[in-house]
């Protein structure tokens, strides 16, 4: 039995066959049913994990239909329009449910109408009622009308037990009686499909996908890659019958303890080469944790955009951005995408804002073409964080004479500069002081790129600082 | 594009007193050894605090071809992010990786790839899985692909390795700055070549060719070196 914190004291969410068989209902306060069956056990509800166990269940029971909606917190409901037959008709399909949540009370129900299943589920005596329309519908309460309780009790009061007794109710007088938004003409309709009721979100656009059903689990690690390599093929024929290049592909692989495992690689550009799809996620597939067995597999291009049939070039080789992208796409799926980045200039005077970092396969080499060189007044290399030095100088305004970096000092042989760089005012915090560069060769001819933060009583801090920012080639 | 006319660009020295390597006639200047193919080559830097390597590198590679460039994460704390305003090259893709190993295998993964201009892989130390194996894996790669590849050591010891040629870089007093003569000038480095397949060793101080700037230059041989070192005395 499961309870929940209420306003006045805990009550009772669901319960147990023995437990109703007890007395104790949904919906009634502990101590009441305490009082009719003193034994009961009760064991806090967790509303956030049910809810997760349903989204979970949810996402595997996308195997037999792609159009699986949750309904509500203990339900979903799938359409399996043109689907049964692969599974050897509604009872069969039935079956297999049933079997697929093995260890979970179920109550399955295949309708024409999805409301017609969600009442068939719930209220029917049958174990696993696949409807002919009306007369198993007929025999169910109102309250499998879903309708609002206080609906449900007029209805009651007026003596209408049941959908049939209500569907033979004339509908002008039910009509005229029952005026909200929330009435039985509506729920009638809707339950025997006289209105559509979709299944919401409804895909109109399915992505590309293709499927694999194993005979038997199989808990082999190398499964995976095998199903890959099979999958890959159709998959890359529905894109290209469909003219789209795939940005994104996951293969999901379906446990038989209910759970799916799902492992995803980008493209930096789109591709329907299956060759090239297989050899990105290869080594993920590699590492999916078979568990208790595997027992389908797909492939889905989870994002995709349009590519035209094309030719690169007449002789067959792959065109230098193709060939490039690819190597990006290789490197990103090993490494991550924070790892593989091209540089991304940006409009900003301080040096380590100026060149920022974006990752490849996010961006077009077109894109990151653009970058403004500066010349030989940049260094070739940037430390992270500037590192604080001890400078001696002849003058604090001075240039710098030697300075101590690492532990090393250093004689400064030449020096060139300042090149002075003024905060940001518009971005940084107003405390932040401007730097003046140096570029300075000290006698063993190392070149570095040292600056000073501030100037002596500008007003922003005590003695100005010095570090040493980059090395020149 | 590498901007032409910096400061020092080595084509027109004022009033500079001394006579600075490298002036005057060209068949004093003689090209580096450069490997007859694509092929893997080693630069050891002298000290990881020194940029020398890096520009001895990108002197003699082709700006207009993408580069991917490796780093692994110990040489970007200890030597420093490639910071692409410096470099000018057109297209670059930089890779940060956690260990050699997996700066080792991007590096393979980009050898692989005919578009890439050049593969320079960053590796900070001697780690164990940069073996002889290893770099000769590269090597055949680069040869196989005909991608030249480049390893860039910092704080580093020559032990046995595959690659064809192989430097040690440090850098040199700078040539005398045309415009300002308390200001660097133009680089120049000390390069050694203590181990080449197809070429002969020696020693040298390199610059970029002025008329080239692909190439690099240097007065030749150890001789030659001697007598810049007297000239500077």
């Amino acid at each position: 039995m499961l309870v929940e914190e209420a306003q006045h004291g805990q009550r009772i969410v669901a319960v147990t066959r023995a437990a109703a068989e007890a007395g104790a209902r949904p919906g009634m306060r502990l101590t009441d049913a305490r009082a009719l069956f003193p034994a009961l056990a009760a064991v806090a509800w967790d509303s956030a994990g049910d809810t997760a166990l349903v989204e979970r269940l949810a996402r595997w029971a996308g195997r037999w239909s792609p159009l699986v909606e949750i309904d509500g917190g203990d339900g979903m409901r799938m359409d399996v329009t043109g689907v049964a037959h692969l599974f050897g008709g509604e009872a069969g399909l039935c079956a297999e449910i049933e079997a697929g949540f093995a260890g979970l009370t179920t109550r399955v129900a295949v309708a024409g109408t999805a409301g017609a299943a969600w009442a068939l589920a719930r209220y029917s005596s049958l174990s696993s009622p696949v409807a002919g329309e009306g007369e198993e519908v007929a025999h169910l309460p109102i309250a499998a009308l879903r309708l609002s309780p206080e609906a449900n009790r007029t209805l009651d009061r007026l003596g209408l037990k049941t959908i049939g007794a209500l569907a033979g109710v004339p509908r002008r007088s039910l009509a005229r009686r029952f005026r909200e938004a929330d009435n039985p003409i509506d729920a009638l309709d809707r339950l025997l499909g006289r209105t559509p009721e979709p299944l919401t979100p409804m895909p109109l656009d399915l992505p590309p996908r293709s499927t694999l059903r194993l005979a038997d689990p199989i808990d082999d690690p190398g499964v995976a890659g095998q199903a890959l390599a099979k999958l890959a093929g159709p998959l890359a024929d529905q894109l290209a019958r469909r003219r789209l290049g795939a940005r994104r592909v996951m293969l999901s692989a379906w446990r038989v303890d209910g759970e799916v495992r799902e492992v995803a690689a980008e493209t930096s550009l789109p591709t329907r080469d299956s060759a090239h799809l297989v050899r990105l996620l290869a080594d993920k597939a590699g590492m999916i944790n078979p568990g208790f067995g595997i027992d389908a597999f797909a492939l889905t291009a989870s994002w995709c955009e349009p590519l035209a049939a094309g030719q690169d070039s007449l002789i067959g080789q792959p065109s230098k951005d193709h060939e490039l992208a690819r190597l990006v796409d290789r490197l990103t799926v090993r490494l991550g995408k924070e790892r593989v980045r091209r540089p991304l200039a940006t409009a900003s005077h301080l040096p380590e804002r100026a060149s920022g970092w974006v990752s490849a396969v996010n961006s077009s080499p077109a894109l990151t073409r653009e970058q403004e060189g500066g010349g030989a007044f940049r260094p070739q290399r940037l430390l992270d964080r500037p590192e604080a030095i001890g400078v001696i100088y002849a003058t604090p305004e001075g240039v710098p004479r030697r300075f101590t970096w690492r532990r090393k000092v250093h004689d400064i042989a030449r020096v060139e500069g300042p090149e002075r760089i003024a905060p940001e005012w518009w971005r940084a915090r107003a405390k932040s002081r401007l730097r003046d560069y140096y570029r300075v060769e000290d006698d063993g001819g190392r070149r570095f790129w040292i600056f000073r933060e501030g100037l002596v009583g500008d007003g922003r801090g005590g003695t100005p600082g010095w570090f040493v920012h980059g090395l020149f080639g | 594009m590498p901007s032409a006319g910096h400061p020092g660009d080595g084509r027109s020295f004022g009033s500079v007193g001394e006579e600075p390597p490298f002036e005057g006639d060209r068949e004093r200047l003689s090209a580096l050894p450069r490997p007859d193919r694509a092929t893997l080559s080693e630069l050891f830097a002298a000290s990881p605090r020194d940029g020398s390597a890096t520009g001895f590198l990108l002197a003699q590679l082709d700006p207009s071809r993408p580069l991917l460039w490796v780093q692994e994460r110990m040489a970007i704390l200890e030597g420093g992010r490639i910071y692409p305003p410096g470099l000018e090259v057109a297209e670059l893709i930089h890779v940060e990786a956690n260990d050699a190993r997996a700066a080792l295998w991007a590096m393979e993964e980009g050898l692989r790839c005919a578009a890439i201009g050049a593969v320079i892989g960053e590796i900070w130390g001697d780690p164990r899985a940069l073996d002889f194996t290893a770099t000769r894996r590269l090597a055949v790669a680069a040869e196989r692909y005909g991608v030249a590849a480049y390893l860039i050591r910092l704080g580093g010891h020559a032990s046995l390795s595959g690659a064809r040629m192989r430097w040690r870089i440090a850098s040199a007093p700078s040539l005398p700055n045309s415009l300002d003569l308390r200001a660097p000038g133009e680089p120049l480095w000390d390069a050694e070549l203590f181990r080449a397949r197809g070429a002969v060793p020696g020693k040298w101080v390199a610059r970029r060719d002025p008329e080239n700037l692909q190439y690099l230059v240097a007065a030749s041989g150890d001789r030659a070196l001697a007598e810049d070192q007297r000239r500077r005395a």
